[in-house]
């Protein structure tokens, strides 16, 4: 029993940055624009909220840097998109390539000025990061530990999602916001201003991206920079939002089972299943691969892909 | 509403010109309407009403030009300048978001707050009874049939409280019934006051909707004229800017003629597992129309599919000469010598391929015939380049991409290409759908001189006076039956009326069905 509810409490861990990935990545298609640049929005923003959490040893203002990050990684992708319509897979991979790349440069460059060639999160932010213990609530034998017993970054992420699932679906703006994915032409002819409506939505997509990365950056990572931190986690999301069929709430499950898998190796006891640990390190992807395919045969036009995602809008297109 | 600025202008255009690069749309055009009037905007195909008309609704911005609004000058850099200045246009493909119930693409974009569904409700269902409209607020659009849909793209104006309603080509896709109703709405609205421009290529509408004509050829206006005041060949002779005849030609049958398709107790499933064909039995001759009637989904596009090999065959058989084709995949037709042309609904979708130019859509057709590895791209551009002589295509290039251009051009090139593949059985769906007159006409002569070559063409078409005068015979298909097969010099419309509505099935058309396939 108390492994199940070790497992459950670390995949709710490790699925947390797949979730700011997952929703970050459902803002970007829910007005039309397929960015496969999570990965290095992510990296970005892992790379500044590490940095600065480092530097002035704040959580708010680390958080506040990686979502700045964030937002500017999506603002390249968002000029290059929507405004000079260049093809948005290729524009999505290079912001990829470019932002593991710029984080790693600059995780080099402050590792090599660093005294002891390491870079390790001071103590006071350490503090605020780490799982929470709130009175009373956290006591709960089971609940507590449960529900009341993580990181800060957990409880944003689910009311990240939440806001952007009410926003999305039940505000005014929101039905606008899906008519733009689903069909831009029609969204302008009913008076929307597309590209105002596509901007707002990539740039917040891309700053909640930049908190999921400066969570594997402060927490996975152990408060620790490494290269590369962000590690696939990215990717993963890009394809959670299929998995989740473009419903923010729905990526909170999503993400649990992906953080499940994940972990899954440090709980199935070696005894009982004796599996190499590359099996297990494998398996996200497999899934992956298999949600991708599954999905593909799903029919329902709800729980579709935005019709316009991958392609630019041009009011003036014959 | 407007009903006391009726008989003021709600629209008045002066010198509109538009070019896109080195194409001019539209060149010195005028147009003016008055609240409370119906103005039907007539012209050929490319001929710049759906440029002007995007223009209105803020699509598109002149290039010079004043447009004025009730009296106003006014600049339109957006749809959005267009709502707020009441023009509300219903787009020929229309602008809705699928997924999305009719409700919600209604209040879609406005500037008030969220109202509640149920008061969204009320109020969408008072504007639908002061104008006779129905629709199920809560219904998906994807759901809904292409009336419906325009139903909604009507009410989403009305919604916003406009009082210029501009139509592009909106019976394009409609039944007979469907437009008659749609003509009584357009009615209720002018009597309440609002001005209304309706494009549409079927003459007979515009003298049935409009108050007053204006013509454009080539981009320019010719000039408007009262709709009291004139007939169908004179708008034709506008339009077209020469005399025209409106007399389709019949040429006679060959006596000795044997069949080219002879086809048993056929039977076809749709996808989802209904009925498609039932039983059918008929004979496509050689050097003959048989033109194919039905109301929409009776079977006409499984009928085709089934002759062409695209579709699974559940019963039956189909015997080009003596050669079994049930079983015989598409290239194995074709490597007996056996050519079967095509030319579908969806021009743009299975027809042809749209972001290619000419050559390259020829070159599809062909390919397969030519040796070695490489292609050669010389004898399908020779091909193009006569396609665009003889048939008057009307295009930049031969490599400019079929989805450029105009409906009736794209026809062109479609059946051109079909054509000139020189077919044995030539089969046609809806091949003037969309076209104006002249390319109409055009049509309907490249479809005469193939039978006079001898080729068995099948017409499905949906306009039965023209059925009635191009056609050898016509058969009559009812949900995915024969329901009769007459002789069309003899015929009258009511018979087939009754026949497509499966009234009249009586031992007389069986008769017929049987002598013809003797």
């Amino acid at each position: 029993m108390s492994t199940v509810l070790n497992l459950f409490v670390a995949a709710v861990l490790a699925g947390t940055p797949l979730l700011f990935g997952t929703v970050g990545e459902i803002m970007n298609e829910k007005v039309g624009h397929l960015n496969l640049g999570v990965e290095g929005m992510m990296s970005i923003g892992a790379c500044a909220g590490f940095m600065v959490g480092y530097q002035t040893d704040n959580v708010v203002l680390a958080l506040l840097a990686a979502f700045a990050a964030g937002v500017a990684a999506a603002l390249i992708y968002a000029v290059l998109t929507i405004t000079f319509m260049a093809d948005q897979n290729v524009t999505g991979l290079t912001l990829t390539i470019f932002g593991v790349g710029l984080a790693n440069f600059i995780g080099e460059y402050m590792l090599n000025h660093s005294a002891t060639q390491s870079l390790k999160l001071p103590e006071h932010i350490s503090a605020q990061i780490a799982n929470l213990h709130i009175p009373v609530l956290s006591d709960i034998p089971v609940l507590g530990k449960l529900l009341f017993s993580y990181n800060i970054f957990v409880y944003i992420g689910i009311v990240t999602a939440v806001i952007c699932w009410y926003y999305l679906q039940k505000t005014k703006t929101g039905l606008n916001v899906r008519a733009v994915g689903e069909n831009p032409g029609a969204a302008d002819a009913a008076g929307i201003r597309v590209i105002r409506a596509k901007y707002i939505n990539v740039l917040i997509g891309g700053g909640i991206c930049g908190i999921g990365g400066a969570y594997s950056a402060m927490i996975i990572c152990g408060g620790v920079w490494i290269s590369n931190c962000v590690n696939g986690l990215g990717w993963i999301s890009v394809a959670l939002v299929i998995f989740a069929s473009w419903s923010p709430v729905k990526a909170i499950y999503g993400s649990l089972a992906f953080g499940c898998f994940s972990v899954l190796k440090y709980y199935v006891p070696k005894s009982i299943i004796s599996i190499p640990n590359a099996f297990y390190d494998m398996l996200p992807f497999v899934i992956t691969a298999l949600v991708l395919v599954i999905s593909s045969v799903r029919q329902s036009k709800e729980n579709n892909q935005p019709a316009s995602c991958g392609t630019n809008y041009f009011r003036e297109e014959r | 509403m407007a009903q006391e600025k009726k008989d003021t202008y709600a629209i008045e255009c002066k010198g509109i010109r538009k070019t896109f690069g080195s194409v001019v749309a539209n060149n010195n055009v005028d147009l003016d309407v008055k609240y409370g009037e119906i103005l039907a905007l007539l012209g050929e195909n490319g001929s710049g009403k759906t440029t002007l008309m995007n223009m209105l609704s803020g699509i598109y911005h002149p290039d010079a030009g004043t447009i004025r609004i009730g009296g106003q000058e006014v600049s339109i850099n957006s749809p959005t300048d267009a709502i707020g200045l009441g023009i509300g246009m219903i787009h020929q493909h229309f602008k809705l978001v699928d997924v999305h119930s009719a409700m919600d693409n209604i209040v879609l974009g406005t500037k008030e707050k969220r109202i509640r569904p149920k008061e969204l409700k009320a109020k969408i269902e008072e504007i639908s009874s002061k104008f006779g409209l129905e629709v199920d607020p809560e219904k998906k659009i994807y759901n809904m049939s292409v009336s419906e849909k325009q139903t909604v793209e009507i009410l989403k104006v009305l919604y916003r409280g406009a009082s210029i309603l501009i139509l592009d080509e909106p019976t394009a896709v409609l039944t007979p019934q469907e437009t008659e109703k749609l003509f009584a709405i357009l009615r209720r609205m002018k009597e309440q006051g609002c001005a209304i421009v309706i494009i549409t290529h079927k003459l007979n509408e515009v003298l049935a909707i409009s108050d007053r004509v204006e013509i454009l050829r080539k981009g320019e206006s010719i000039g408007t004229v009262d709709t009291k005041d004139i007939d169908e060949k004179k708008l034709t002779e506008l339009m077209v800017g020469r005399p025209v005849t409106l007399e389709i030609d019949r040429p006679e049958r060959k006596a000795d003629a044997v069949p080219e398709i002879v086809i048993r107790n056929l039977n076809v499933e749709r996808p989802d597992g209904t009925p498609g064909l039932t039983n059918v039995n008929f004979e496509l001759m050689e050097g003959e129309i048989l033109g194919v009637a039905g109301i929409a989904g009776s079977g006409q596009k499984e009928l085709c599919e089934a002759i062409t090999g695209l579709t699974e065959i559940k019963e039956g058989s189909i015997v080009h000469r003596e050669e079994e084709l049930v079983g015989m995949t598409f290239k194995d037709i074709r490597s007996r010598g056996i050519r079967i042309s095509f030319v579908p609904e969806d021009r743009l979708g299975m027809g042809l391929v749209a972001s290619m130019g000419m050559v390259d859509n020829v070159l599809l057709k062909h390919y397969q015939d030519q040796q070695g590895i490489f292609i050669d791209r010389k004898t399908p551009r020779k091909m193009a380049e006569k396609m665009v002589k003889e048939l008057g295509i009307l295009t930049p290039s031969v490599d400019t991409p079929v989805r450029m251009l105009s409906g009736g051009n794209v026809q062109k090139v479609l059946l051109g290409r079909e054509i000139i593949a020189e077919p044995n059985v030539l089969l046609t769906a809806y091949p003037v759908r969309g076209l104006d007159i002249n390319s109409s006409y055009t049509v309907y002569d490249l479809l005469n001189e193939q039978k006079k070559k001898g080729v068995a063409v099948l017409l499905v078409g949906e306009d039965l006076d023209v059925l009635l005068s191009i056609s050898d015979r016509i058969l009559v298909l009812c949900h995915g039956e024969v329901s009769g097969i007459v002789d069309a010099r003899k015929t009258t419309k009511e018979e087939v009326g009754l026949l497509m509505t499966g009234v009249k099935g009586t031992k007389e058309e069986k008769e017929e069905s049987t002598d013809g396939s003797k």
